[in-house]
């Protein structure tokens, strides 16, 4: 290296400079690969379903039949309504439970609860979200079955409300995490404006910080709603295996997710059955990027606020 | 109202009928937000005891070290521990650089633009995708189109793009507690920004790096639905007690699919077998997140800034 005067830089390697080029050249395209990624699984994942898109794709069946045949020789039909249903009423279910329970569990973390036992609750609720899926639908299987059947002497435990439990469970974590961080993210002034009125902590938390808090509350709502919609293994183990449309809880379903799941392994490579599992991956994934898309909006709302 | 005993310049400090209605309220939503929480911290527990406590008579070195024999019916579960080792061991090689180098173009080099915002948009939903879409795109990707067949490849690398967003946000939370005060330090002895971030930043991210690191490790564990179709089987044949039991382009059992498979596809399964599997994927997880956690708490308080 040259030695430098203050009129001149030193002298640097041409090298050097191409390393670092090449360098960050190398970190733009890992930087834009989660982009490419989402976009080639929507590619590859349409391209091995473009058959049945193209060629044999009934609108009306599809999404208003719930005769779902694909293996009959004689008549196939692929009406995914009761599969729809499936994953609605599971979902709903599963929301019901999840998004009071995560909320209220959200604000006795960030507001009643003593300071000594609130890192141990979110270590807690951190574990809680690890457990694998195929753990939860092995607990779906071997606790909630012989609980449900004996509870309500159902012939067979799996049914919406085993999954719905068990999804519950599963979204929790996720729920209860964002909407800790909306109530944080409550600005302090409005706190602070309360209890100079005087008011007692509930006081606080439901007139000021949930309506205050109203936009991450509902993100957090609605990313739990995306976790439940997605879930595989657990549904696959323990809602039972009946395409149709549940008329109560303690009726089998078949979620789209689990389907997809059951059948591919037996679905014949490139036939039109095994087309049709990849379009119903279209959809889950239309499904989950709508939701996500929507849930960041809500909370770019409150940034801009 | 009897006139008070002490003179306090007239003022009455006992509670009024409107306090002692606030402070009952009060006491009525702290026992009830308990009970949610407590409601939500209870199911980890009692499925961790009631799991060890029905896996008891099974767990030993043995049952680590045997392979299954009899068709799953006994042994123990050596190769689908190897299988699971195999593949995390892989999709760590492929998710971790690509995304720290992913979150360090976050970081460090993208400007507050439109691109930007489209790459944290893509790494969120990423983030969301059903794992069986993830197998499906693994499936048309790297099964058919890439030619690799069924194989720990294609299932590693599957997983890879499945954990790649939580390598993703911890690393962007570890680079962002770097205070700017070092990246300007450096800039001001006239360093390039590559030089700043490799001798500088990523030195003082590792841990926060770490963890995420074994967050990924625990999530590609514990995923059983993006193996089942890339690359995870019923049953391989491996030699038993030795490290080296699966090539490259081989298929492999995994402890995730074996849990599957022996609670829902193969009867006479003797009790203690299917709970002994749960365990011991369900203790790896749980402890490689605890050890996660561990080290970001010892982070914090050792960090000097």
């Amino acid at each position: 290296m040259g030695r430098g005067t203050v009129t001149s830089l030193p002298k640097r390697r041409w090298w050097r400079h191409a390393g670092e080029a090449a360098i960050e050249a190398l970190i733009r395209l890992c930087g834009i690969s989660a982009v490419v990624f989402v976009f080639g699984i929507f590619f590859f994942v349409f391209r091995e379903g473009a058959g049945f898109f193209f060629h044999g794709f009934k609108f009306r069946e599809f999404f208003g039949s719930i005769e779902w045949y694909p293996t009959s020789e004689s008549h196939v039909r692929y009406g995914a309504l009761a599969l729809i249903a499936g994953t609605a009423s599971v979902t709903l279910l599963a929301m019901s439970i999840a998004v009071p329970f995560g909320i209220g569990a959200a604000l006795f973390i960030s507001e009643f609860c003593a300071a000594r036992w609130k890192e141990t609750l979110k270590v807690v609720v951190e574990l809680l979200a690890a457990i694998p899926s195929v753990v939860w639908g092995f607990i779906g299987l071997t606790v909630m079955n012989p609980l449900i059947m004996k509870m309500f002497g159902t012939p067979i435990g799996l049914n919406v409300l085993n999954g719905g439990v068990i999804v519950a469970l599963m979204s929790l974590p996720v729920i209860v995490s964002i909407s800790e961080d909306a109530l944080k993210a409550v600005p302090d002034s409005y706190r602070e404006a309360a209890l100079a009125l005087g008011v007692t902590r509930w006081q606080l938390s439901y007139r000021v910080l949930l309506p205050a808090a109203r936009n991450g509350l509902l993100a957090a709502a609605l990313l739990g709603v995306g976790r439940a919609a997605g879930e595989t293994m657990a549904v696959l183990m323990a809602t039972g295996h009946a395409v149709k449309i549940p008329t109560s809880l303690m009726d089998s379903v078949r979620t789209l997710t689990a389907t997809i799941a059951a059948e591919l392994g037996e679905a014949p490579m490139h036939s039109q059955h095994y087309q049709v599992l990849f379009i119903i991956g279209i959809l889950l994934f239309s499904i989950t990027f709508v939701i996500n898309l929507t849930a960041d909006l809500v909370v770019r709302g409150i940034r801009s606020q | 109202m009897r006139p008070p005993a002490q003179f306090n310049a007239g003022v009455d400090f006992r509670a009024t009928r409107l306090t002692r209605r606030k402070q009952r309220s009060e006491q009525a939503a702290r026992a009830v937000l308990m009970l949610m929480t407590g409601l939500m911290v209870a199911p980890l527990l009692l499925i961790v005891g009631y799991l060890v406590y029905q896996a008891w008579p099974i767990l030993s070195l043995d049952f680590l070290l045997t392979n299954p024999k009899h068709g799953m019916r006994s042994g123990g579960i050596w190769s689908p521990l190897l299988g699971t080792v195999y593949l995390v061991l892989i999709s760590l090689g492929v998710a971790a650089p690509m995304g720290v180098l992913a979150a360090v173009f976050l970081n460090e080099y993208a400007r507050d633009n439109w691109l930007t915002r489209i790459v944290n948009l893509a790494v969120l939903n990423l983030a969301g995708v059903p794992s069986i879409v993830h197998a499906l795109f693994g499936l048309g990707a790297f099964v058919l189109f890439a030619g690799i067949g069924r194989s720990i490849l294609a299932a590693s690398l599957t997983l890879a793009i499945m954990t790649l967003p939580v390598i993703i946000a911890a690393t962007k939370q570890a680079l962002a507690a770097v205070p700017m005060a070092f990246r300007e330090a450096c800039w001001n002895v006239g360093a390039t920004r590559w030089q700043t971030v490799w001798h500088i930043v990523l030195p003082n991210s590792v841990s926060g790096i770490l963890t995420g690191v074994i967050l990924e490790v625990s999530r590609a564990a514990g995923e059983t639905a993006p193996i089942m179709f890339t690359g995870a089987v019923f049953f391989k044949a491996v030699k038993e007690g030795s490290l080296a039991g699966y090539g490259l382009f081989d298929q492999c059992m995994a402890l995730s699919m074996h849990l599957f498979t022996i609670s829902t596809q193969v009867p006479d399964v003797p009790k203690a077998l299917p709970y002994g599997t749960a365990v011991v994927l369900l203790g790896t997880v749980l402890a490689l997140n605890a050890v996660s956690i561990a080290l970001r708490v010892r982070l914090r308080a050792r960090r000097k800034w």
